[in-house]
């Protein structure tokens, strides 16, 4: 027996989560971006990978919320492109800076309200709910705006082209909104209250949480988030397009499914789905040095996103 | 007071019907028609509801099989990228490979079973959650049709090959009668067969359903292969509606889909639905649209209305079905 235990040396209870996965894909995509041009491994090509995932992390983190409590927003490209766009109205409008973009989040915040009323109070599906809202506000966006750019707006706006100690400013906002969503979703309450209602609503209504406020939270939660995202997204070019945000809602659901998150609900973290985010831009940026045409990058990118939850999948039944 | 057994019955039972889905929808049908016709004299109009049908006929063809995957319990979000690759093969095969056309459809039909085999083998085998799984074959099927095609489109088909999607059979557009075959043939599947029958069993309780001994996984690699193959078809006709071919065609069609199948009454979480439903979802998104437009109503607000359709529908559903 003693000699059975020395030739199977006892394994550290290595229960790999798939943000370890993530985190692996990340590093052999460095790896092989640095392998490939000298260029890549500089501090201004990573941080331009990092603002790159900056907003799409930031409304990440929200979708991890509402995946979480077991619902799903797909509705988020055109809250981000309604909000962009007031943002830069009002700036351009002569409105502060600050008050345009205190209005964008705000917006944000009011959508996801909308979303959340019919969700939680009046029952319908959330993919239901956030299909109707994705088709009325793109059309009414496009009504308003007429598909006009809004251009010469103030260079105070350009928030997301500055830096702060030397770090862009997106990256400060990203790291901010991750570290405080992942202790929120670790330690707060509600934070628990999130993951019971996505793993059984039932037994979280008898354990006595109110399963129709959190999921009016966390659409809420998740819209200002995407109006955060917004403002990132507006002040980092020099034009809002009037289809901006067009197609974002797969981005966003895509990064937080790779990192981790389960479609289910019940289970998943922020981290994950930054890191997610991450890998998506990653890919982006490695098949530019690897000299990958274009049009294949959609390819590459869904056929990695296939490879995780593949390995996923392989990991859990491993563990079962 | 002289109501006898026989008519109340009947009341009730034309009570039940009005509050069914397809009652709703059905009300909101003739709503629509009555209020368009009203706006514009050009629309009620054989020719223009007849000129309608080749519009939408691609969206049709696709919301048949979602319709059976969504009762299955299922989704297919790569519906829109399927059609999209199967045009580029068709393109690429014909003009690039220079092969026959005929066997460039086959190409085209092939491609898209492919599709919708693969999404079926990663659902139904390996047990990717189909959001996911089609979530990734959206982007993969995309990223094929802008990679084979280089972004290139593909025109220049002979006259001949317009039929299918500018020709017609009497006083009916081609497509039009090819869609009205389906529909009745993937009803008749659905309503009268036992195929049918599991397919509302796995949307119910897919435990239960493996348990009675319903192959759960053969059926659902059969729904998403024919996902695949009607966008295959959908492809053909699209391709021989415009006569050219785009790596970029029907993005983000697979929300027009789902939107019309939901509309008819599916639930998303699978166990109820039924054909009649979809199809009526289908002319209610269609005609609002067209109706809208030459009420002289942008395209943008159209939008707009369809969404607010979609909430509407769904909640007056919610509500009549609480009483």
């Amino acid at each position: 027996m003693a000699v059975q235990a020395k030739r199977l040396p006892a394994l550290p209870n290595l229960r790999i989560q798939q943000e370890a996965v993530v985190g692996f894909a990340i590093a052999v995509l460095i790896l092989i971006g640095s392998l490939s041009n000298a260029q890549f491994l500089t501090p201004g090509n990573l941080s331009d990978i990092a603002v790159n995932a900056a907003y799409i992390s930031v409304a990440a983190v929200g979708m991890t919320l509402v995946i979480v409590s077991g619902n799903i927003d797909i509705s988020v490209g055109s809250i981000l492109g309604v909000c962009a766009t007031i943002a830069g109205e009002l700036a351009r409008s002569g409105q502060p800076v600050v008050v345009a973009f205190a209005v964008a989040i705000l917006v944000g915040g009011l959508l996801g309200a909308v979303n959340g009323l019919l969700v939680a109070y009046a029952n319908i599906p959330a993919i239901v709910v956030t299909l109707g809202m994705l088709s009325i506000l793109r059309g009414g966006l496009i009504l308003v705006t007429q598909g006009r750019w809004i251009e010469q707006l103030p260079t105070e706006f350009f928030f997301s082209q500055r830096s702060t100690l030397g770090v862009p400013n997106p990256i400060w906002v990203m790291a901010g909104v991750v570290l405080l969503g992942a202790l929120f979703m670790k330690y707060h309450p509600i934070g628990r209250a999130i993951y019971a209602v996505g793993n059984n609503a039932e037994a979280a209504r008898l354990a006595g949480i109110n399963p129709r406020s959190v999921r009016m939270f966390v659409f809420v939660v998740n819209g200002l988030l995407v109006g955060l995202a917004s403002v990132l997204y507006a002040s980092k070019f020099t034009a809002i397009q009037s289809n901006a945000g067009q197609g974002f809602e797969l981005i966003v659901i895509t990064s937080a499914v790779v990192g981790g998150v389960s479609i289910l609900g019940g289970s998943g973290t922020v981290f994950g789905a930054l890191l997610g985010a991450l890998l998506l831009s990653l890919i982006g940026t490695v098949s530019i040095f690897l000299q990958v045409s274009p049009f294949w990058l959609q390819t590459v990118q869904g056929l990695l996103i296939l490879l995780t939850v593949l390995i996923d999948i392989v990991r859990r039944r491993r563990m079962q | 007071m002289t109501d006898t057994k026989a008519v109340r019955a009947t009341r009730r039972f034309t009570l039940n019907a009005l509050r069914s889905q397809e009652g709703v929808l059905l009300g909101l049908l003739v709503l629509i028609v009555v209020v368009l016709s009203l706006f514009s004299e050009r629309f009620l109009t054989v020719n223009n509801l007849l000129n309608q049908t080749r519009l939408f006929t691609e969206t049709a063809l696709l919301a048949l099989p979602m319709t059976l995957i969504i009762i299955s319990g299922g989704i297919d979000l790569s519906v829109g990228s399927m059609l999209a690759w199967s045009a580029v093969m068709l393109g690429f095969s014909w003009q690039l490979l220079g092969l026959p056309l005929p066997l460039a459809v086959l190409i085209c039909l092939l491609t898209g079973l492919i599709g919708g085999l693969v999404n079926g083998v990663l659902i139904a085998y390996v047990r990717v959650p189909a959001l996911i799984a089609t979530l990734a074959t959206l982007a993969i099927y995309r990223g094929l049709s802008f990679g084979i095609s280089q972004a290139r489109s593909v025109r220049g088909f002979p006259e001949e090959f317009t039929f299918w999607g500018q020709g017609q059979i009497g006083p009916f557009p081609t497509q039009f009668l090819i869609l009205v075959t389906l529909i009745i043939a993937v009803h008749i599947l659905l309503s009268q067969t036992g195929f049918g029958r599991w397919v509302y069993a796995i949307g119910n309780n897919e435990v239960a359903a493996r348990f009675s001994g319903i192959p759960v996984e053969r059926v659902k690699l059969a729904l998403y292969g024919f996902s695949g193959l009607m966008a295959g078809l959908a492809a053909f006709i699209f391709t021989s509606r415009v006569t050219t071919t785009r790596a970029d065609a029907a993005t983000g069609l697979e929300l027009d889909v789902i939107a019309a199948v939901v509309l008819g009454g599916a639930s998303i979480f699978g166990g109820s639905g039924s054909v009649i439903g979809t199809v009526l979802g289908l002319l209610i998104i269609t005609l609002l649209r067209n109706g809208l437009l030459l009420a002289g109503v942008k395209g943008d607000a159209t939008f707009m209305t369809i969404g607010l359709v979609l909430i509407v529908a769904v909640l007056i559903n919610n509500v009549l079905r609480k009483k």
